[in-house]
């Protein structure tokens, strides 16, 4: 009889689901590179890839800890969790979610091709206790432990194994055949991967055995077509063709609010948008200087920090929208300091002479690597840092590529191959912690600290700080620890931070969508009209 | 001596007084459409080579340029500058020396590209007219299959496989001469066909006979003797194309595959301002495209004259 009813329920859902189909058609200015959730830690292509996979956590639109394959979890003592899983989970291909693929999952993100070993470091051990239940160990104290799984997503074991692919994609081989995850998924979350053509279209469905029927999206098609043009971006959503588009230029702001039918989002992003310089290697890989390195000098660092105008930047290419900042993170961030989050001076006369006391009086050349489809303006910016640093004589030869490429040359698992770099980030914790680890620590091969460190910017004293801020839970006392850190970073120049970039969504009215301040689409949060 | 001095002296007058009495400078002097497009497309030749000279900035030297005079409109309107009479683009470069310096580039591709293809079309046209037979079938069928492809999708594959094969720096030096090659290979078609079949009407006359009698070798029947008389036409395709290829490398640069923004010809002038057409910022755009379609519709009317002044039967 229950048979029988659920039976109906479901031809029931499915005619109402085939009455209403809504397609939600998107664009975004580049594609993800590989459908593989530990291949890379981006926060573009893990938020895209949580409609399909899921974590232990999650963020709710308003970025608040929510439960999802863990249904609740309990810090036992410092270091030891007990996490209870979801059960009636099921992969899209029927397998059951079960303790093992978390277990496996975890294993996989220390692989070597992994961008998620930061990840996996925060856990030391996963122990089974029944199929739903496992003790995790830390191997310090986190008392944010469930935050740094909400961007971790977990892998049917069985399927990965079946299909060799055991072990992540790294960015530099994403493109190839050789891997099957790069290509296929198989996720617990609520939409389907139907058909992907990379950098072209991608088409999603909803998963009828999605465990949470109560959905509060009425989506039941995506569709995602990557444009690279900001102009054209622009004009499919003014034309109708597209439901949203983002970023949206921001020059094009006042073109979409004086238009009938689409509306602009906006609102101040978690990200921060950085430079970094290498600072391990004896001889830069692209430079004019040979036999030494000139990013090692502070003051050179320090007259490049003062020669470029941040402010202009944000007036002329940001139009105003930005927040220029001299901090790794934004005011959202726990953690941020209002103090040190002052840019550099822009004081170009000082910058001259700072680079004449290094014994560059007349500057030198410097190859710049720049991502052009990742941040709002990405390569105007980095244009701009170029103009700025030719005044003081630094020849920047700017290498402006998609994203694909750039993440694939300048990530640690192509040995960090640039001099000279854009990056932003987003703590996925929302915490200063996480900008320092994964930043600003020594980059570790094996702990898994400093990934996203590119140019290998290295203070002891600094580290030893990380490791205390890790293990204080007194509030005070933890703030005290990250102004240090951060006052000792800011002395040292390790980093140019540039500014936090506005959130740029471009929406119809058609669509209700609510926006993440870390610039995450998430499907669940969409409602057709 | 004096008669070698005069013997040169009679040949420049001679040179004079048949140009001054030839039928192609008549007809020039007497269509208004062929003065005004050539002087317009000297002008633009000479702006173009001399454009270190004359543009007003450099919008090469970054050091010069400043952000802050970024996106001024042009100088006749509101909150423009004298300075930068046409305005300023997103980086706060003078559209007017932009302009300039990428005609330049432009100008370069067609050139290059038109004589590499006159080059190709015209060397295998006279193999293939002369030779016949199998040698002929083979070339003019590997023209067929070239011609059942667009132009602009021969450019495009070629551009992408070099891309493929070259890394990125590499790829920026040499762009413009990917693009020389790009275009180049997909525009020598109509000069090999063009040249085959005069050919095919010269080899069967008296000259060529006596010489192939008297034992000239091909290479000097071919080059020496055959060539010049079926240059004409050639002429004429070269100078059309050099428009056509003026706007390939246009229509690549457009599509993000042609010379990179930070030596940018017009097509990749034109594409950068596209960003600003919604913003209002208009004049990064529409000036170099407006410069480009004038450079192209002169060079146009130019060889449109120059088919009809040369074909018999209009005459």
């Amino acid at each position: 009889m229950k048979r029988w009813f659920t039976t109906g329920a479901l031809a029931l859902t499915m005619m109402a689901g085939q009455a209403q189909a809504e397609t939600f058609s998107w664009a975004y200015q580049g594609d993800v590179q590989s459908l593989d959730p530990h291949g890379l830690n981006e926060t573009f292509t893990l938020g895209f890839l949580g409609n399909v996979y899921e974590g232990l956590t999650t963020y709710d639109a308003k970025l608040e800890l929510q439960p999802l394959l863990a249904t609740e979890w309990e810090n036992t003592d410092p270091t030891h969790w007990r996490f209870k899983l979801r059960e009636n989970v099921t992969f899209h291909n029927g397998n059951p979610f079960t303790a093992d693929d978390v277990i496996f999952s975890w294993n996989r993100g220390k692989t070597p091709g992994s961008d998620m070993k930061g990840y996996s470091a925060k856990i030391s051990d996963i122990k089974k206790v029944d199929d739903h239940t496992i003790e995790v160990t830390t191997p310090t104290p986190n008392a944010i432990l469930p935050r740094d799984l909400t961007l971790f997503y977990i892998m049917d074991k069985e399927w990965s194994e079946e299909n060799k692919a055991g072990e992540a994609t790294s960015p530099k081989d994403a493109n190839g055949a050789s891997s099957f995850a790069a290509s296929h998924e198989n996720g617990t979350g609520p939409f389907i991967v139907v058909s992907r053509q990379p950098d072209v279209k991608t088409t999603f469905k909803l998963y009828d055995g999605y465990w949470n029927k109560e959905l509060k999206s009425n989506v039941t098609d995506v569709v995602f077509t990557p444009i690279s043009e900001d102009a054209t971006r622009t004009a499919a959503l003014l034309s109708g063709n597209l439901d949203m588009v983002y970023p949206v230029p921001i020059q094009d702001w006042p073109r979409l609010e004086g238009a009938q039918g689409v509306k602009v989002l906006n609102a101040p992003d978690v990200r921060t948008v950085f430079l970094g310089m290498d600072q391990f290697r004896d001889e830069l890989l692209y430079s004019s200087v040979k036999g030494k390195n000139p990013l090692k000098d502070k003051r050179v660092r320090e007259a490049m920090a003062h020669a470029i105008d941040l402010g202009a930047i944000n007036q002329k290419v940001m139009r105003g929208a930005a927040n220029p900042t001299g901090l790794l993170i934004g005011p959202q961030v726990n953690g941020y300091n209002e103090e040190l989050g002052k840019p550099y001076d822009y004081d170009a006369d000082a910058a001259k002479k700072l680079l004449a006391d290094a014994g560059y009086p007349d500057g030198f050349e410097l190859g710049m690597d720049c991502p052009n489809n990742r941040y709002v303006n990405d390569e105007l910016i980095c244009r701009a840092v170029a103009t700025y640093l030719a005044r003081i004589g630094i020849k920047i030869e700017l290498n402006a590529q998609p994203k694909s490429t750039y993440f694939a040359k300048v990530s640690p698992q192509s040995g960090n191959d640039t001099s000279f770099y854009m990056l932003g980030w987003t703590p996925t914790t929302v915490d200063a912690d996480n900008a320092l680890f994964n930043l600003v620590h020594s980059f570790g091969k094996e702990s898994g600290a400093g990934q996203f460190n590119y140019g290998h910017y290295s203070n002891p004293e600094i580290d030893g700080l990380i490791t205390q801020i890790q293990n204080e839970t007194d509030q005070a006392k933890r703030q005290d620890l990250i102004n240090q850190a951060f006052k000792l970073l800011k002395d040292d120049v390790g980093y140019l931070p540039v500014h936090q970039q506005p959130l740029s969504w471009g929406v119809r009215d058609t669509v209700e969508v609510q926006q993440r301040a870390d610039d995450v689409l998430d499907f669940r949060n969409v409602m057709m009209k | 001596m004096s008669e070698v001095e005069g013997a040169t002296e009679g040949s420049m007058i001679g040179w004079r007084a048949r140009l001054a009495e030839s039928d192609l400078l008549y007809s020039f002097l007497h269509s208004p459409t062929a003065i005004i497009s050539a002087v317009v497309t000297l002008v633009a030749l000479s702006a173009a080579v001399f454009a270190p000279l004359i543009a007003p900035h450099n919008p090469f030297d970054l050091a010069s340029i400043d952000l802050m005079d970024s996106l001024l409109p042009p100088a006749w309107l509101e909150g423009g500058s004298d300075a930068f009479l046409l305005g300023t683009d997103d980086q706060g470069r003078d559209v007017l020396s932009t302009i300039l310096y990428g005609a330049r580039i432009s100008l370069l591709v067609g050139f290059l590209s038109v004589i590499f293809a006159t080059v190709i079309g015209v060397v295998i046209g006279l193999i293939a007219g002369y030779a016949g037979g199998v040698t002929d079938a083979i070339l003019m069928r590997i023209a067929d299959v070239q011609l059942s492809f667009p132009a602009i999708l021969i450019a495009l594959l070629v551009d992408g496989v070099l891309r493929g094969l070259l890394s990125r720096d590499n790829y920026d030096q040499i762009a413009v001469y990917v693009l020389v090659l790009a275009i180049g290979l997909s525009f020598w078609v109509q000069y090999a066909r063009t040249v085959r079949s005069l050919v095919m009407i010269e080899r069967t006359k008296e000259y060529v006979q006596a010489g192939q009698v008297i034992g000239l070798s091909t290479g000097t029947i071919l080059f020496r003797h055959i060539m010049p008389n079926v240059l004409g036409p050639v002429l004429v395709i070269a100078t059309i194309q050099l428009a056509l290829a003026i706007i390939t490398e246009a229509t690549l640069s457009f599509l993000g595959v042609g010379v990179p923004p930070t030596s940018p010809s017009l097509g990749t002038l034109i594409r950068v301002g596209n960003d600003y057409l919604f913003s209002g910022e208009w004049w990064i755009t529409i000036f170099p495209g407006a410069a480009l379609v004038i450079l192209v519709l002169a060079i146009n009317l130019l060889g449109d004259w120059l088919r009809d002044a040369l074909n018999p039967k209009l005459r």
